[in-house]
């Protein structure tokens, strides 16, 4: 492998779409990066902002949450409730000076290998331009200005 | 926590993972991981020699965890999980790890997949020393099933589960049973008459005991889960009362809105407001078209249907009735709509006269049919030439990719079926390859070819009404490549039968989330596994068959069927069934009273305890989706087999390598 940056990423996949449609991308044989590690839950509703913090304070780079579309939820509308988390987890991640584009939502059906693949190849690419996010191994001076940075963005957010 | 002894068992599927992951590396690395007890790799660990090394580790080396680095859990996790239940360990003490599906077969680089196959492992063996050991929630089962679909295939299957003493409720949104199978004259290859196949299992279905017929009724609501389904069905209101409708057709006479396009014959004849919609109908009940009829569309009518009606069964009063009903199972056989060819402009379907669809061809030659059999053309004349055109709206990158697997084989019967009415007429097929794959096709193939039709290898490129010589004029003309001659051709014919494709129902989509599964990329029902669970869905208690999960001809139409009946009767001739303990349950001494996931669950499954001040989980509505989990401020629901600290160490050991 060259030396550019492998990003590390993690996925939250539901388990009745998105797992499957993982898995569909794999019978289909079709090609993406290996830098997504699948973590299965029931729903993508399930996912707690927890385990997007979690994952970034032990080295991720960028977390992927994968449901069924909206109408197809197994448990009717979990993914309304991860729909509608989800911006307030972007919203959180800038406060705390992190690029929003480190965390992705999207809705894989099990019929969707293809459209896995292009994700986490997109994906994979993308948090690869944002370069390293180092949370587990940043200094406390790099963790300073980066706290200084998001009060910064947050106080030209708040008007005076 | 105690010292935890893990057993991993990395698989090499033949070569389906040792091809491009390093078993050898990925096993001697796990073996150094915390808690690993023994570290070992098999060819196939799926099979039997595989599974007892799991058995004998758990007996001889006293291992008290386990995962298997091998292929999807949805493939093999029962497989294993009763493998460490057999060998003594608690099932739920047993993860999987995917390092096929999501790592060997999608990975370029093996060096690559090597890596991840680690960190996919990683994530498990870091979570197992947190595993619980669960048991499987046992829940009664309704004996009862319900099909949903008339056709061949829900007749088939709620006969076969009737024939078992179990009670079906046979769903039907037409007023009569019967489906596409009603239309046809003859079926290929065998030219059985459709009719005469169909009709007594119609009849069959229509009187045996064990079978409740809700026709023209429709599935509004599913709720429950395997084995305790509740379903809201919709019976729509037929303004006759049929308990004492005899079927006698009195009121149609009567009826005097006489112009109504006849659905069953595809628009090609007319029917009264009062109907009954063909002569074998089950139930052999009359219906009242409440768009057409003029008293139920508020206008004046002398309502001759009342006096004509002997029993008086007509009710202009009725009004659409809500049940429920309970059952273990539900097979889905909702069938599939005949493609319209109309988007295809260049074949000139619906403006010029004489272009048929393929069922409308159907009707006309079938002997109850619009022409009483006979083939003939608008102006009552037979035609002296057809052109039968094959993958109209199929394996057509336009419209649908896919093949529809009937059309060359009811085109080939069509032209059978002409040559026989009127043998001097020329009949040409013009079709891209001949598909002729089952029992007994091919041979009928070679019989036609000796029936002196011709064959022309090629997509049809136009239908058109501008004749250019005194032989076209007034007629119809295909245009058409012959690629095996290399020439353009130009047939004049007086019709065109347009072998459309077969396409999932329009409202395919929202019936299957009425259910709980999904579809295809194509648009039908996605099956579990398309090999080994062709009729089961994701759902667990609900199956389907027939067309609605893909294009098939009557013979595997009703093979499915039979195999969803058995799969639902696997299900229901059980007392019980176990379901997955993966619920959640909130600890009183923390939780604040808050109210927030009871209004999030998905299943109404939380309720708010007044006098503990606490909300609760009911265990047997809970289906454990993990919402209230994610929702909680202070993280106090907590989902078996998914706790915050197991996602955690997942989060962790993946991320450790
Ligand atoms: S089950 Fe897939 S998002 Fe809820």
């Amino acid at each position: 492998m060259s030396d550019q940056f492998e990003p590390r990423l993690i996925g939250f996949l539901c388990r009745w779409c998105s797992y499957n449609g993982a898995d569909l991308a794999g019978t289909s044989r079709m090609k993406y990066p290996p830098n997504l590690v699948p973590i299965k839950t029931n729903c993508s509703g399930r996912v707690d902002p927890t385990h997007i913090f979690k994952a970034f304070a032990e080295g991720a780079d960028g977390v992927l949450i994968a449901g069924c579309h909206p109408g197809d939820c197994h448990y009717i509308n979990g993914n309304y409730r991860t729909a509608g988390r989800f911006p307030l987890m972007k919203k959180m991640l800038e406060q705390l000076g992190l690029e929003p584009g480190r965390i992705r939502l999207e809705w894989v059906s099990a019929a969707e290998g293809d459209k896995f693949a292009r994700v986490v190849t997109e994906f994979t690419e993308e948090v690869r331009a944002l370069g390293p996010l180092g949370w587990n191994t940043r200094t406390p001076e790099e963790q300073a200005d980066a706290g200084q940075a998001s009060s910064d963005r947050v106080e030209e957010a708040v008007p005076a | 926590m105690a010292q935890e002894k893990i057993g991993v068992y990395v698989c090499h599927c033949g070569t389906n993972i040792a091809g491009k992951v390093d078993v050898e590396e990925v096993t001697r690395w796990a073996a150094e991981q915390p808690n690993v007890a023994v570290a070992r790799n098999y060819k196939y660990m799926c099979s039997d020699p595989g599974q007892d090394l799991i058995k004998q580790d758990i007996k001889e080396h006293g291992i008290t965890r386990a995962v298997v680095a091998a292929c999807s859990p949805t493939m093999h996790e029962p497989t294993f999980r009763k493998a460490a239940a057999d060998g003594g360990l608690n099932p739920y003490l047993l993860q999987m790890a995917n390092i096929r599906e999501h790592c060997s077969w999608v990975t370029v680089d093996g060096e690559a997949a090597t890596a991840k196959a680690k960190r996919i492992l990683g994530a498990q063996i870091h979570r197992l020393p947190l595993n619980e050991p669960l048991d499987p929630i046992e829940v009664p089962v309704n004996p009862n099933v319900m099909v949903v679909g008339g056709g061949i295939a829900g007749i088939e299957a709620a006969l076969k589960l009737a024939q078992a003493g179990k009670k079906v409720y046979l769903v039907e949104r037409d007023p009569s049973i019967g489906g596409h199978m009603a239309m046809f004259d003859k079926t290929f290859p065998t030219l059985d008459c459709a009719a005469c196949i169909l009709t007594p299992k119609m009849s069959a279905a229509g009187k045996e005991p064990h079978i409740e017929m809700l026709a023209y009724s429709e599935v509004t609501e599913v709720e429950g889960y395997v084995g305790n389904f509740k379903v809201k069905v919709r019976k729509k209101a037929r303004y006759v009362d049929i308990d004492t409708c005899t079927g006698c057709g009195l009121c149609t006479e009567a009826c005097v809105v006489r112009k109504v396009p006849n659905e069953f014959d595809r628009g090609l004849s007319k029917r009264a407001a009062a109907y009954i919609p063909f002569p074998q109908a089950v139930p052999l009940r009359a219906t009242i078209d409440p768009t057409r009829c003029l008293t139920l569309t508020g206008k004046k009518c002398k309502q001759p249907c009342l006096t004509a009606c002997g029993p008086g069964a007509i009710d202009f009063d009725q009004k659409d009735e809500e049940i429920e009903v309970e059952v273990g199972a539900i097979i889905v056989a909702t069938g599939f709509e005949l493609w319209d060819p109309t988007p295809e402009k260049r074949y000139s379907y619906g403006k010029l006269d004489n272009v048929l669809s393929s069922l409308e061809f159907e009707r006309i030659s079938n002997a109850s049919g619009p022409t009483g059999g006979h083939i003939l053309c608008k102006n009552g004349e037979p035609p002296k030439a057809v052109a039968i055109l094959h993958c109209v709206g199929s394996r057509d990158e336009n419209y649908q990719e896919f093949c529809s697997r009937v059309c060359c084989m009811y085109s080939l019967k069509f032209a059978h079926l002409i040559k026989e009415h009127l043998p001097e007429c020329e009949v040409y097929e013009c079709y891209i390859d001949m598909r002729t794959y089952g029992k007994g096709y091919e041979e009928f193939y070679k019989r036609l070819m000796n029936e002196d039709v011709h064959f022309i290898r090629g997509r049809a490129a136009e239908v058109t009404d501008v004749g250019l010589s005194p032989t076209e004029e007034g007629r119809l003309v295909v245009k058409v490549e012959d690629t095996l001659l290399g020439i353009t051709r130009r047939l004049p014919v007086d019709m065109v039968i347009l072998s459309s494709g077969l396409a999932p129902r329009s409202d395919a989509k929202e019936t299957a989330q009425t259910f709980g599964f999904g579809c295809s990329a194509n648009g039908f029902y996605l099956e579990r596994h398309p090999k080994l669970e062709p009729v089961s869905t994701v759902t667990d208690g609900i199956f389907i068959a027939g067309c609605c999960q893909y294009p098939k001809d009557i013979p595997d139409t009703v093979a499915q069927a039979g195999a969803a009946a058995a799969g639902a009767l696997a299900l229901v001739d059980n007392p019980t069934v176990n379901v997955e303990p993966t619920i959640s349950y909130i600890d009183p001494e923390k939780c604040s009273g808050c109210h927030i996931c009871v209004g999030l669950c998905p299943h109404a499954a939380i309720q708010y305890n007044e006098e503990k001040g606490v909300a609760e989980v009911i265990t047997a509505a809970c289906k454990g989706c993990g919402v209230c989990v994610a929702a909680c401020a202070s993280g106090v629901p907590q989902q078996r087999g998914y706790l915050d600290e197991q996602i955690f160490a997942e989060i962790e050991g993946a991320l450790a390598v």
